[in-house]
């Protein structure tokens, strides 16, 4: 007999919906994306849900899995406890089209609003730049972002608060950080990040640095030292006083 | 014909990946309009999971590197049936396409003077992939992402195309659907671009996701455009082979050109048993050589586990088949034994290697820096595709241009590790340029009503049938598994005659299947009928890569065949085409590669 184990599944769209339990058949080292696959080939061939590279790659397969944001595809089952359903849920911060897939086009608008990146004039003649490699560690944390969106999904101010259209989400602070802080970057972002894209409403509560699958510390690497820079831009007295004198 | 939500572009391109991308921001900085459609979201495309680098001759690291090097290594790799215009512009041009990479915001690895970076690969006789860690693949593809989006290019995401329609021989517009809602999408263009990349789906074990179902590759083929090469199929030597559940994914090259060493279960580095001639004088004599050679030593040679894909993956199987395999089917490879020879070799393992250390240790509990891994080839990428112009990339259809992995001719019968994303770079930008020029001097075409009706037509019937009172239909899911079972067990990295003629039986039972599958549920994001649709490009490129294979009686490269073990110096003259006939058969014809012209040729001679 091979074992099994029940999974209750989030089914419906963004009008109506119910949890279904399905069981599966369980072998050694399954994630929680192959359970989905299996319900999907065998039971439920209309089963939706997004996933590409099933190695922790693309970022396609977010979904709530006991509660918690994460890749299904780095889950694995033996971290569950399996006495009971395992619940697989769409993400909560964005729509739902239908089952675990959810509309995140916003992510995508969002983005391109963000300035792009302005190098400055390369250093050699041949039109090429010299980076040293411990000026550009920072700036590899924050690319090894999969934009799996589970930072976006878990953040309070997005999720609870549905501030989409004045905050930018954890996300895309990570994704300004990256540019602000790129050796040969010559844009500034600090005034959009202050206005429009609402870096004011992270209280740090550092969920979004939790759920990461790339281990990337947002907070305390991007989120943090960003809003140093805004609050040195804008809340510096002396800065203050030389704008009112010449504004 | 009814109303279907139309639009019009200049270049069209299919598919979003490294090449469609590139391609997407040439043709829009030739000034025309660009819509772009791919399959899954924007950045998910397969080029996000490629990990080594790319190959470019910028010579940051060994001084001696320069285009003429890198041209030989590719058509050595090739086993000479390259198109070698397309080896020479790929090896010219790959360098400034990794440049404005950089200009673009992508933050490669640096040398210890501020320039790029560049490691050793199978194959590149000096280090030559430009790299971030073990993930150049993610770099590339936000890098060109992020560049795009500031283009005005229109991105159609979760959108899959049906069907190319033509007026004549010319391509005008694609038909398609879009998954959230199920509804069709009618494409005009002036040119369009197909970049949409392999068929590693029509096999069990792959590193490919579920978008390689050889899409650009049939959609060509039924509009008339030739196939050529596809009996070469990479079969990259090392996937991961436990647990069950993640057999196939990529372990990248980057591990052996980092020191990882290949072992059999007695200990032996087999990989020292056997190394082919043309590589004789490029290999290490002693481990010891090797291991030099993988730390920057100018005067060592590679170590053999940096032979030739194809050549690896062999190797990787006669071990496997005489017994002295790993516990769940495949070898080991070490990286952990670099301990021996570096202080802090946990962590410079960790460095270097940051997403194996993460995969290994998060999916089999295998911790890289300490215990060996179990590992085996996994089907990773066609050199064969729709044959272009080298210098356009223009199909021999006017108006249709294909670029990436969906296109065929620079690899020949093996591509060497990190040529592909260069190839990306390289192929992409000459395409969109291209296209955009053939579309400013062609206006856009009529579309055929009926071609389109029949189309919308064959993609729901499949709802129409599980209509019946009585229907008892397939399963797609069924289908695609027992294709991909197939082609693994007779048309795989071994191959024979015998075998491969029962494939093609049962591709034909496959396809009569496939017209009985039924779907249920509505057209609303219903992934058992996306499956069911892909079934169409799949069953066409297993019919290519078989029928193609049963005409190369030799060896070479990728393709192995048990009954033809050796090379064949008159089929190394020749390319497989496969064109459509007019019954909608698949036409197959051998035909003289064109004669290499001196310069060229002399390159490789001095390079030997």
């Amino acid at each position: 007999m091979m074992k099994t184990a029940m999974f209750r599944i989030w089914r419906g769209d963004g009008q109506n919906g119910e949890f279904r339990d399905y069981t599966a058949e369980i072998s050694e080292g399954m994630v929680v994306l192959d359970a989905v696959h299996q319900i999907q080939a065998k039971q439920a061939n209309d089963l939706a849900c997004r996933w590409n590279c099933k190695a922790g790659k693309c970022g396609s397969c977010s979904a709530e899995v006991n509660g918690m944001p994460k890749l299904m595809c780095m889950t694995r089952l033996n971290e569950l406890p399996l006495d009971k359903p395992v619940t697989i849920e769409p993400m909560k911060a964005f729509p739902i089209i239908k089952d675990l897939v959810t509309d995140v086009s916003w992510n995508f608008r969002v983005k391109k609003k963000i300035r792009k990146f302005k190098p400055r004039p390369p250093d050699a003649p041949d039109g090429t730049w010299r980076m040293v490699q411990e000026d550009i560690d920072r700036v590899q944390e924050f690319r090894k972002c999969i934009e799996c969106f589970l930072c976006q999904d878990v953040c309070h101010v997005l999720r609870d608060h549905h501030k989409h259209e004045e905050f930018i989400g954890p996300r895309f602070i990570v994704y300004t950080a990256a540019l602000e802080m790129h050796p040969l970057d010559t844009e500034n972002r600090l005034e959009d990040l202050k206005k429009a894209q609402g870096i004011g409403y992270c209280n740090i509560t550092k969920c979004c640095t939790k759920v990461c699958p790339e281990n990337i510390t947002i907070t305390d690497n991007a989120i943090i030292p960003l809003k140093e820079r805004v609050v040195d831009e804008f809340y510096d007295p002396l800065k203050k006083l030389l704008r009112l004198l010449r504004p | 014909m009814p109303q279907y939500q139309t639009f019009e572009h200049d270049v069209l391109v299919i598919g979003a990946g490294g090449a469609g991308l590139r391609a997407a921001i040439e043709a829009s900085a030739g000034g025309v309009s660009v819509g772009m459609v791919c399959k899954s979201l924007l950045g998910k495309a397969h080029t996000v999971m490629a990990e080594g680098g790319i190959a470019a001759a910028l010579a940051n690291v060994d001084d001696r590197d320069n285009w003429k090097v890198h041209f030989a290594d590719t058509m050595r790799g090739g086993q000479y049936v390259n198109n070698w215009r397309m080896a020479e512009l790929h090896a010219r041009e790959a360098p400034d396409r990794v440049r404005e990479l950089e200009a673009w915001g992508a933050v490669f690895d640096r040398t210890q003077d501020g320039r790029i970076l560049q490691r050793n690969f199978g194959g590149h006789k000096y280090p030559r992939l430009a790299h971030v860690g073990d993930r150049t693949g993610l770099e590339m593809i936000r890098t060109l992402q992020d560049h795009g989006i500031h283009q005005g290019i229109d991105v159609h995401m979760e959108c899959t195309v049906l069907s190319l329609l033509k007026e004549g021989d010319r391509v005008v517009g694609a038909f398609a659907y879009e998954r959230e809602r199920g509804r069709f999408k009618l494409f005009r263009a002036k040119a369009i671009i197909l970049a949409t990349g392999g068929i590693g789906r029509a096999y069990k074990i792959t590193s490919n996701s579920w978008e390689y179902t050889g899409d650009g590759h049939a959609l060509a083929f039924q509009a008339g455009a030739e196939l050529i090469d596809m009996e070469f199929v990479q079969f990259h030597p090392t996937g991961m082979v436990w647990p069950p559940s993640v057999c196939g994914i990529l372990v990248t090259e980057g591990v052996r050109g980092e020191g990882g060493i290949l072992v059999n279960n007695q200990g032996r580095r087999f990989m020292f048993d056997d190394i082919p001639d043309n590589y004789r004088t490029q290999t290490a004599e002693s481990e010891d050589e090797g291991w030099r050679y993988t730390q920057g030593d100018k005067n060592a040679r590679r170590p053999p586990e940096l032979l030739t894909r194809d050549h690896v993956a062999r190797c990787i199987v006669r071990e496997i088949k005489a017994g002295r395999g790993s516990p769940h089917g495949g070898v080991f490879l070490d990286i952990a034994w670099i301990k021996q020879r570096l202080p802090n070799a946990a962590d410079h393992i960790k460095r270097k290697l940051p997403s194996m250390y993460h995969q290994f240790k998060q999916l089999a509990d295998i911790d890289i820096t300490k215990q060996q891994m179990e590992i085996g080839p996994t089907t990773h990428y066609v050199m064969g595709g729709i044959r272009v112009n080298s210098d356009t990339q223009m199909s021999g259809l006017p108006g249709l241009f294909a670029a990436g992995e969906c296109a065929a001719g620079i690899n020949g019968a093996n591509r060497l590790g990190g040529n592909s994303l260069s190839d990306l770079l390289v192929f992409g930008k000459r395409a969109g340029e291209f296209a955009a020029k053939f579309a400013k001097e062609n206006r856009l075409g009529a579309i055929d009503a009926d071609h389109v009706d029949e189309v919308a037509h064959d993609a729901l019937e499949p709802f129409e049938r599980s209509a019946g009172p009585n229907a008892r239909g397939e399963s797609a899911y069924d289908v695609q598994h027992d294709l991909q079972e197939m082609m693994q067990d007779l048309v795989g990295i071994v191959r024979k005659e015998d075998e491969m003629v029962r494939a093609l039986e049962g591709i034909n039972q496959l396809w009569k299947r496939a017209e009985k599958v039924i779907v249920h549920g509505n057209r609303e994001y219903n992934p058992g009928w996306h499956t069911a649709l892909d079934l169409t490009n799949l069953l066409t490129v297993s019919e290519a890569i078989t029928r193609s294979a049963l005409e190369r009686k030799e060896s070479r490269g990728g393709h192995f065949r048990d009954d033809y073990t050796n090379k064949d110096a008159a089929l190394g003259k020749v390319n497989v085409v496969l064109s459509r006939g007019a019954d909608g058969s698949m036409q197959i014809r051998r035909e003289p590669i064109p004669e290499i012209p001196s310069e060229l040729s002399q390159i490789i001679e001095e390079m030997k």
